[in-house]
């Protein structure tokens, strides 16, 4: 078993940078975003987003979490998982075009449960979907509107996003 | 967790547990769309032996909001009332695949029978049995103080250091044991004020102080009174000479509620015989948490049902792979 890292501290702050801008290009500047992290890492990058598109922009941009557990269609086949809080910021979502962020795309599942648990909570103009690693893998008919880094990896192999707020450390790895 | 039977074995964590995920399940009912997907599919059967409305329709709500099917059976108008056993009834539920009983029974210890004699698979929830336990009451009592005082600042924490005085027919009460033991798991310290007739005799292997006077109990500046219910149906002898004589020395009148500190919270499971052990003023002030109470009892259960079934099941826990790559 081998771990490689596929990117350090600085390519992290890089591509979140690069997101935040392209966030603000798709949208045409800060009107009505609002930025969704799903739980655990998904939050911690959100908020840097949000941090960094406040700051190019200048306007404050609504920031919260979306807990996707009961949504999930695995629940079943795991352990009990524990839900995580959901924050929806005060404004709530209608009209909105929420930008769901979190750390790693692989099958879709997780976006597809969040897809659901966002009609549950209002009615957004439009979804976005910001993902750090993107490593294929699609089981479901999914794509990400901003990208961090397009990993080609085995579906064996584990990716491991690890964050300073969560784990004490900046990288993102790979296992194989 | 598999059956959800007692609060004496439950532990602090599993506990902690069942209230914090109770604070998530609270979230999504302050919504508009308060139906979540989590139990599609999975089908519950309410067995009411005994007469119930809260815990009953809590149940069903807790149930539905979480989208399982929900099978109501009451003994009254069964075959029970034509002599079926307990066995024959729970392996007709078997056999009609129930994911989960939510059970209530007059003979203490009949859910525990349910779980453990093999005639089921489904797991098992206690909603009352005889004067033994009620769980789901005393872990809603425990969210609701918990929410009282810390607010929005609950999740993970625990009632060390709170002071709890539980009033009345402790004798017949399975509320009152399943708040000691929970109450006393997670930290706070419990005084039990009753008649010397309503105590029952093995106190004092409880967690528990034991006194008999209330307004000494109301003086001493509890964070929380809990008034009980004077069970009828189950007064079979003298424990006190009248409802009167009953109601002045033990029951919250307009007097005691004055002389309460304005931070205690007054408790009552429900349902109330307003008047004898608990008056008008103190049910109705908003230092009351009876309303409080009945709303997170539907969260409570809602997070007891989501940790029960949702999860995969022990017997088909074969080799499934439960590392968090597969969730993404």
């Amino acid at each position: 078993m081998s771990t490689r890292t596929v990117l350090h501290d600085a390519d992290i702050k890089r591509a979140l940078r690069r997101i935040s801008h392209e966030i603000l290009e798709s949208n045409r500047g800060a009107d009505d975003l609002v930025i969704l992290g799903i739980p655990t890492r998904g939050v911690t990058l959100a908020h840097r987003v949000a941090e960094l598109v406040s700051e190019v922009s200048g306007a404050e941009i609504p920031v919260g979490s979306l807990d996707v557990t009961m949504y999930r269609d695995d629940l079943h086949r795991h352990p009990t998982r524990t839900p995580q809080p959901t924050q929806i910021p005060r404004g709530g979502v209608d009209g909105k075009t929420v930008v769901l962020v979190d750390d790693v795309l692989f099958s879709g599942r997780s976006i597809r449960a969040a897809l659901d648990a966002l009609q549950d909570i209002g009615r957004p103009a439009a979804v976005r979907l910001a993902i750090l690693v993107d490593r294929g893998h699609r089981e479901l008919p999914i794509r990400p509107d901003f990208v961090g880094k397009n990993l080609p990896s085995a579906s064996d192999e584990r990716v491991n996003v690890r964050l300073v707020e969560v784990d004490g450390a900046e990288e993102v790895t790979i296992e194989s | 967790m598999r059956h959800l039977l007692d609060t004496k074995t439950l532990s602090r964590d599993d506990a902690l547990r069942i209230l914090d995920v109770a604070e998530d399940m609270a979230d999504t009912q302050r919504r508009e769309v308060k139906k979540l997907p989590t139990l599609r599919g999975k089908t519950i059967v309410n067995l009411f032996f005994e007469d119930s409305t809260r815990t009953r329709i809590s149940f069903e709500a807790a149930a539905k909001r979480l989208s399982a099917d929900v099978i109501n059976f009451s003994a009254k108008g069964s075959s029970v009332s034509k002599g079926e056993s307990l066995q024959d009834t729970a392996q007709t539920l078997q056999a009609m695949a129930a994911d989960a009983v939510v059970v209530r029974h007059g003979a203490s210890g009949a859910p525990r029978t349910l779980a453990t004699s093999g005639w089921i698979s489904a797991g098992v929830v206690n909603a009352g049995d005889g004067t033994h336990e009620h769980p789901t009451q005393a872990l809603l009592d425990a969210f609701t103080m918990r929410k009282r005082r810390f607010g929005a600042d609950s999740r993970g924490r625990d009632l060390s250091g709170m002071r709890v005085a539980i009033v009345g027919d402790i004798l017949h009460s399975r509320v009152a044991r399943s708040n000691v033991w929970l109450l006393h798991t997670l930290g706070a310290e419990v005084t039990l004020v009753a008649p010397p007739t309503l105590v029952p005799q093995d106190v004092t292997a409880w967690p528990a102080h034991v006194g008999y006077d209330l307004d000494a109990a109301i003086a001493d500046g509890p964070d929380a009174l809990m008034m009980l219910r004077i069970q009828a149906e189950r007064m079979h002898a003298a424990y006190f000479p009248t409802e009167r004589e009953y109601s002045r020395c033990w029951g919250l009148d307009p007097e005691r509620f004055a002389a309460l500190p304005e931070s205690t919270m007054v408790m009552h499971p429900g349902p109330m015989n307003r008047g004898l052990e608990i008056c008008a003023e103190a049910a109705d002030s908003p230092r009351s948490t009876v309303l409080d109470q009945v709303t997170n009892g539907v969260s409570v259960r809602m997070a007891a049902l989501y940790l029960l079934l949702a999860g995969e099941r022990p017997a088909q826990a074969s080799e499934t792979d439960t590392n968090e790559e597969d969730a993404r």
